[in-house]
């Protein structure tokens, strides 16, 4: 019935030691204190015990030196919690160089995830040990929380944005996967595994299997199904820009401003098109909510990632113009 | 008047009938309409824990569905945090008390006292009715869009409980405000005041500046559900993480409202179980302030992992750990105060040792969740939950069955039976420990919180934690038991049976309706036990 | 035991000391609910704000559609009833009890004429179909798809500011005429005008929050 008893997490990420330093040092900490007051308490309240009803002890009002004491002591303390807790921190907030990307989406009660080398798992995530790994989170619906334990990793999946954390998996195993943001009925059974691997089984399981379709392969393919490939080409008159180059460029916006072309301003230029129109274009575009999916916004932003910027810019400049289905088909001849 | 009887005319007996509660403007009488209520929900509140406890005791969701257990988990924190634990000791010991420890007659308003209870009821007939109607799945904390676009149950109806309910508190705290600024005895000065009055005067501040800020963003979450608006909904336009600061701002400093008054009566206890003065008077009495002043400045921290900026994350984790520091400082001071003196173990003493071990091991765990990178980890998973019902139900209602123990003389003239007393709450620490200190552990396991069910090797330490909830169950049962028993039986109460100092015990018990017979006029400050005369501690 | 020492016993309650600690106590816990009050309304700015920032061309556009004019001129009238009301509350000071009932009455038609404005605003939104809600359309403002949504939030934020600011007018009104007709009976002295004045209190908190929701909502472009 029961299945083992543990009472500690498996460790097996980079930053899962320095956590669990950290942890040990507060729960030693906790421990001195709750002694030291227990102890203080316990000790005075026999020490002191009234033993006749009509005792009346001295007063004693206080001491400035005292009060110094565990005020300061308490306070150098957590100073020194604050620097080194804010030390791990900013470990897990920076990124690597050079990670490996995969996109994981949550979605009421599931999560879906997306390598960039085309497999699509659900509540599975396979990964190799020894590689930074950096997700990129998103929700489809409500907010959801993609929590690991024993790589001491959580971060929330948000709709209608992307989040990014990473881990460095550090031995081989399989490792619960939680949703640690309540989310509905099934929250409870929005679990998975997260499978860390040797890199040289790792890449027998990325051969074995079918693969499917690359995410920026599956991106190029919606972006003619979707007839955005119409406005958005390199083509003199277009009436959208052209994207190639586009991923990471600063783009200079109509009414002023500029905006740097990342994940989440290509995303919110297909959700919703008129948030931000680029300098000399109409906001003739119209929104794609609802039409497409957040897996597939990540394989059009993989398309886009993808499409470098011509080496010369002597070809004609940037065109395409709005991806609207309709006013397409007027235009046609 | 004779040592076994109780006094002719009292608050209890000075008018007859059904009305003469339901419209009394007395705050005596408030208090205990008060008292029942708060009891009810807390009953109800516990019966929902229980439920909670028998469904964990196996991995498989396997008593009830899941949407029934969303629903059980939801209810539980909606009524243990604004049916019970916010007006808890405000609006009971509070109300009751805080006219007679300054010497006045009753609150500056009576007739808002009266209604802020009818505001009560009103929330909490909303929010009963709810619960037989469809019941609610969104968690305490609404989250969005979750509770604006996807629940299918009654948020609008316990959003408007919920409205309500924060205008009963919004206005016990301007009633509180103003009567200690404006009532108190000639001779009391702020100095001379007890800690308790110091204490709910730093808890009103909070309910009156951040509750409306919580009434208004329900109102929004109720809004966008009916008329379809994008407040807090991405798909619409609005921004969820907006929603979790607005929640929060005033959903943390609501912790405080719970604990400030909690602190108050330790501070009654602690001195008048020890018959000494309390240890470093101005310090205690001005960090409830410095705890109020800081706990609006900490909310970031329940979002450290919701994807804001990492340095307003190290802000609100700096923030956080400085507002640790006052609390740490009346840990320490309460402590010092038992030094050389004479130390009772008077139930109601129990409760405080209770209170001091639970809520330091509280107090201490919740450094680990303002520690960034420690937080990320256990954010979210019963390791919170562990800490907060170390802080909420090891401090607050340790505090508050304490303060009624100690209290229950004055309010009902009978005294409860003491050894009953003393098995309860050592039960009831017992019970509390086994209950929670488990889910400190399968916390840092990694088992998320509101889990219907959970993988295998979390079982043992969740049957831990049931088999102590049901010695918790038991030991909160005992009182109920006693205590409404006493009214009957109980011996009955002189006006001062633990010789303690402070104006409430100078007065008869149960007091009559004016309070004082003329005006008191004070000419010391508070725990003054070692000028007190010898007679009021017996032989 | 100080017993009242001024003023007419029966308006004293009975657990105050004296007229004067009663007027000090319910000045202060008008002060404080006031503050509440700003809470209230705080939330709501902030969010605008927010909003306001992210979604800065729909909102411009959608705080175009609103007629500066006719806010301007409730912002007159408004300024106006503040006026007549502390006029009231001098009146009622002094005692001069004609003053008084002219002044409370002349507020009561100010803050009528604001509310009949706001509802001959309200209308031209509801004809232009700029009612947040399913009957929401942008085509007045030419806005489409994810602009028109964001000004239909404007328009959210609109209404529920502004709406919440006439229903404090509305709650205020008949407490004006309560007094006025009071007033007129001879219940106000120098003595005793404490009703009178924190009314005005209300009356003007009720025409600051005017004077921020006049420029948040029709003036910044």
């Amino acid at each position: 019935m029961f299945s083992g008893f543990p009472l500690f997490p498996e460790r097996a990420s980079t930053v899962a030691g320095e956590v669990d330093a950290l942890y040990f040092f507060l729960v030693g900490l906790s421990a001195f204190f709750a002694l030291l007051i227990a102890g203080m308490v316990l000790f005075f309240a026999i020490r002191y015990r009234r033993r006749s009803p009509s005792e009346r002890p001295q007063a004693v009002h206080g001491s400035l030196a005292l009060e110094l004491t565990w005020t300061l002591i308490p306070l150098g303390i957590v100073v020194f919690i604050f620097i080194w807790s804010a030390q791990v921190f900013f470990g897990m907030s920076r990124v690597p160089k050079n990670p490996m990307e995969i996109n994981v989406v949550g979605k009421r009660w599931m999560w879906k995830v997306q390598h960039l080398t085309g497999q699509r798992e659900i509540n599975e995530l396979h990964i190799p040990v020894g590689v930074p790994v950096k997700l990129t989170l998103t929700s489809e619906d409500v907010i959801h929380s993609f929590y690991v334990p024993a790589f001491r990793v959580k971060k929330d999946a948000l709709p209608g944005r992307y989040a990014a954390t990473w881990f460095q998996a550090t031995k081989p195993g399989r490792y619960h996967l939680f949703c640690a943001e309540y989310c509905g009925t099934k929250h409870s059974g929005m679990i998975g595994w997260v499978t860390a691997m040797e890199p040289a089984e790792f890449q027998a399981w990325l051969a074995g299997g079918a693969p499917g379709v690359v995410p920026a392969v599956a991106g190029e393919r919606l972006f003619h199904e979707l007839n955005c490939v119409t406005c958005h080409q390199a083509d003199a008159g277009a009436r959208g820009p052209d994207l190639a180059g586009l991923f990471g460029s600063t783009v200079r916006l109509q009414g002023g401003g500029t905006v740097v072309a990342d994940e989440l301003y290509i995303r919110e230029s297909i959700v919703t098109p008129t948030a931000k129109v680029v300098e000399g274009y109409q906001p003739i575009m119209p929104t794609f909510t609802g039409m497409v999916s957040e897996d597939q916004i990540l394989s059009l932003l993989a398309y886009i990632q993808s499409l470098k910027a011509p080496e010369t810019k002597a070809a004609p400049p940037p065109a395409a113009g709005a991806l609207d289905p309709k006013a397409q088909d007027v235009t046609k001849p | 008047m004779s040592a076994n009887e109780l006094p002719k005319k009292n608050y209890l007996n000075a008018d007859y009938g059904v009305a003469s509660w339901l419209l009394t403007k007395d705050h005596k009488r408030i208090a205990i309409l008060y008292l029942i209520s708060v009891t009810l929900m807390f009953a109800l509140g516990g019966l929902f824990a229980a439920a909670i406890r028998l469904e964990l005791l196996t991995p498989a969701g396997d008593l009830v569905s899941s949407e029934d257990y969303n629903k059980i988990f939801t209810m539980h924190g909606v009524i243990m945090v604004f049916f019970f634990l916010i007006p808890t000791v405000p609006a009971v010991l509070g109300n009751f008390l805080i006219p007679i420890m300054i010497g006045a007659k009753d609150l500056a308003f009576p007739r808002i006292n009266l209604a802020s209870w009818y505001m009560y009821m009103v929330g909490a007939i909303l929010t009963l009715w709810a619960m037989v109607s469809g019941g609610l799945d969104t968690g305490w904390t609404f989250y969005t869009p979750y509770s604006t676009s996807y629940s299918n149950t009654q948020v609008v109806i316990v959003g408007v409980g919920v409205f309500i309910i924060g205008f009963s508190s919004i206005f016990t705290g301007l009633n509180f405000i103003v009567t200690i600024h404006k009532m108190r005895a000639p001779g009391l000065t702020w100095f001379r005041l007890p800690l308790f009055v110091w204490a709910h005067y730093a808890t009103s501040i909070i309910m009156i500046l951040g509750t409306p800020v919580i009434a208004v963003t329900i109102l929004m979450v109720a809004a966008e559900r009916l008329l379809h608006l994008g407040f807090f909904d991405p798909a619409l336009g609005g921004d969820p993480v907006l929603f979790q600061h607005l929640f929060w701002f005033y959903s943390h400093p609501a912790v405080y409202i719970m604990i400030l008054p909690a602190m108050g009566v330790i501070s009654e206890l602690v001195t008048c179980f020890s018959r000494k003065r309390i240890f470093g008077y101005p310090v205690v009495a001005l960090s409830s302030l410095a705890i109020a002043f800081l706990g609006f400045l900490v909310w970031g921290h329940h979002m450290f992992v919701s994807g804001q900026s990492t340095y307003a994350g190290m802000i609100f984790s700096a923030l956080s750990f400085l507002v640790a520091i006052p609390s740490a400082i009346k840990v320490f001071n309460w402590a010092a105060t038992l030094y050389k003196g004479s130390v009772s173990w008077d139930t109601p003493m129990l409760y405080v040792f209770g209170f001091l071990g639970l809520f330091t091991i509280g107090g201490l765990t919740g450094l680990f969740l303002a520690a960034l990178g420690l937080d990320v980890h256990v954010h979210d998973t019963y390791f919170v939950v562990a800490h907060f019902h170390y802080i909420m139900v090891g401090g607050v209602v340790m505090a508050y069955l304490g303060g009624i123990h100690f209290w229950w003389p004055k309010m009902t003239g009978r005294m409860y039976p003491e050894f009953w007393g003393r098995i309860s709450a050592a039960l009831i620490f017992v019970g509390f420990n086994l209950t929670f200190f488990p889910q400190f552990l399968v916390g840092y396991l990694g088992m998320p919180r509101r889990y219907h069910a959970y993988p295998d090797e979390f079982q043992v330490l969740n049957v831990m934690s049931s088999g102590g909830a049901a010695v918790l169950g038991l030991g909160y049962f005992l009182p109920l038991v006693y205590l409404i028993g006493s009214l009957w039986y109980g011996k009955v109460a002189s006006a001062n049976p633990w010789g303690a100092a402070g104006l409430e015990w100078q007065i008869p018990s149960p007091p009559p309706t004016e309070n004082f017979a003329g005006q008191p006029v004070v000419t010391e400050e508070a725990y003054a036990y070692d000028t007190m005369p010898q007679e009021a501690f017996g032989g | 035991m100080a017993s009242p020492t001024t003023g007419p016993r029966s308006l004293l309650a009975h657990h105050f000391a004296d007229l004067g600690e009663q007027k000090d106590a319910t000045t202060l816990g008008m002060w404080l609910f006031l503050a509440q009050e700003v809470m209230f309304f705080g939330g709501l700015f902030l969010v605008y704000t927010v909003y306001r920032f992210n979604f800065h061309d729909a909102f411009a556009a959608a705080s175009h559609h609103l007629d500066v004019k006719l806010g301007a001129i409730n912002t007159a009238v408004l300024i106006g009833s503040s006026l007549t009301m502390a006029l009231a509350v001098h009146a009622a000071a002094l005692g001069k009890r004609k003053q008084l009932v002219v002044f409370l009455l002349l507020t009561v038609l100010l803050g009528s004429a604001f509310l009949g404005v706001k509802v001959v605003e309200y209308a031209d939104k509801y004809h232009h179909h700029l009612v947040p809600g399913p009957g929401f359309s942008g085509e007045a403002l030419h806005l489409e798809g994810d602009r028109a949504r964001q000004a239909e939030m404007y328009f959210s934020l609109y209404f529920g500011m502004t709406g919440l600011h006439a229903l404090h007018m509305i709650v205020g009104i008949p407490i004006l005429l309560a007094l006025a007709v009071k007033g007129w009976r001879g219940a106000y002295s120098p003595e005793y005008n404490t009703p009178v004045e924190f009314t005005g209190l209300y009356w003007h908190f009720v025409d600051i929050v005017w004077i921020f929701l006049f420029p948040f909502l029709y003036l910044i472009h």
